[in-house]
């Protein structure tokens, strides 16, 4: 016999259903208890750096789009500064939140965040990472939330100097993450639940 | 370069713990399950830090399901209850200033949603959602009806248990989830497919909320003691070490 670790185990995770935007958008669903939706909008303010807008739409692996899943992203601001508790490195941009979320469109299931270019963020051991937004989806049929990120196509540079990018074993797969240009300040970031092209999941 | 110092990493998921991402029983996964493998990485800044939601952005209603959509002087139909419980992380920390948000089905089994086809009644004062901050302690508390079990399309014949979805946000990205809680002595718990994406019965008995009689308000409330863990962070005067990876 040992000593005990006691440790607690995380609670298990259950699929979000097809009803969570009446917990977490409920405006979305015409319930109206509480003002603007959560992460509706992003900016609060005047905002500092380069805004963009990212759309992209979650497929299935038939290549059918969801219309039910609901979708988070957590970013920093335009100097790479968290507005969050845990940010020690300074003040980040007071007018931006750093997160989104978004229910989809009711029709097509594309979703929209108005945001910044986030600014690039140390790995643990003091090298830059390349911009990146995090990127959570929950939808009936998934069972723990899919975490991925989004970098963006046109900083080269620094997405081959990544530290994460760069040790991605099968290199063909990095394009899953990457968003696409689509005109000046507007980026596609589509993500593919399984099958052909199916978009790099995290496990961190 | 910026070492950053003594802040250790969330710890890693217990995935043989959390659900598997296919899981036929429950055929919407089928088609919705990633199939290559997880990209394993430490936490980063990214996931170490969170947004910050404040106990002012609160309304006086928003942890009162019974009243928060109910018209004046009306009250939701169904078994009054209270719902309470703390926010831990793995190390038993309690976690203060989580932001819960609830939503849940109304004592008839019905949700109050457009693509909801179950032909139970809509209760007209009754929303279904909810939400609320934890304490210094990590604890919370609201009230609500109790819901309703419902079928649903998957099998011929799938009911879930009566249940209370639960999103939740921690200290850091890393810790974000999305669970249900289930009702001591409920018979459909062993006989649902979602309940079942989880293998470890144990897993699934940490999902089940006891009846609370110590906090049960007489001759108004019955209670429901339901505790959530979130993924703990390591705390370290050494230096994480991530060279080499």
């Amino acid at each position: 016999m040992t000593q005990k670790l006691e440790y607690l185990k995380e609670s298990p995770s259950q699929t979000a259903g097809p009803y969570v935007h009446i917990g977490c958008t409920p405006n979305f669903t015409g319930i109206e208890i509480y003002g603007e939706d959560l992460g509706a909008s992003m900016k609060t303010g005047p905002v500092k750096g380069q805004e963009i807008t990212i759309k992209g739409t979650v497929f299935d692996g038939t290549g059918t789009p969801l219309r039910d899943a609901m979708i988070e992203i957590w970013q920093p601001d335009g100097e790479g500064l968290f507005n969050s508790a845990n940010e020690t490195r300074g003040q980040a941009d007071p007018n931006f939140t750093g997160w989104g979320r978004s229910p989809g469109d009711m029709n097509t299931g594309e979703f929209t965040f108005e945001t910044v270019k986030p600014g690039a963020v140390p790995f643990p051991d003091g090298r830059m990472q390349a911009p990146h937004v995090t990127f959570w989806v929950v939808a009936r049929g998934i069972n723990i939330g899919l975490h991925t990120r989004m970098y963006f196509e046109d900083e080269a540079e620094a997405n081959a100097a990544d530290p994460i990018l760069t040790r991605i074993e099968h290199q063909n797969r990095v394009p899953t993450l990457l968003a696409k240009k689509e005109a000046d300040g507007v980026y596609r970031f589509d993500i593919r639940l399984q099958g052909e092209g199916e978009t790099i999941f995290f496990d961190i | 370069m910026t070492i950053i110092k003594n802040t250790g990493g969330f710890v890693p998921r217990d995935r043989n713990w959390q659900p598997a991402a296919l899981t036929p029983q429950y055929k919407t996964s089928v088609k919705r399950s990633p199939q290559a493998a997880l990209l394993s990485f430490p936490t980063t800044l990214s996931e170490e830090t969170n947004p910050v939601f404040g106990h002012n952005m609160l309304g006086d209603l928003d942890n009162d399901l019974i009243h928060n959509y109910a018209a004046s002087g009306e009250s939701a139909i169904g078994p009054r209850i209270i719902v309470h419980g703390r926010v831990l992380d793995e190390m038993g920390r309690p976690v203060p200033g989580a932001l819960l948000e609830f939503w849940q089905a109304n004592a008839g089994g019905r949700y109050r949603h457009k693509k909801e086809s179950y032909l139970a009644p809509l209760d007209p004062n009754f929303g279904g959602c909810g939400r609320t901050i934890t304490g210094e302690d990590g604890s919370y508390e609201f009230r609500t009806i109790q819901p309703g079990p419902y079928p649903w399309p998957n099998g011929m014949n799938d009911w879930r248990p009566a249940h209370i979805h639960f999103s939740v946000f921690g200290h850091g990205f890393a810790q974000r989830l999305i669970t249900q809680m289930y009702f001591e002595g409920d018979p459909h718990i062993w006989l649902c497919p979602i309940v079942d994406t989880i293998d470890d019965k144990a897993a699934v008995e940490s999902l089940i909320a006891p009846l609370d009689m110590h906090r049960t308000v007489p001759m108004d409330s019955r209670a429901y003691k339901f505790d959530i863990v979130l993924r703990g962070r390591r705390q370290t005067f050494f230096e994480n070490r991530v060279e080499g990876m």
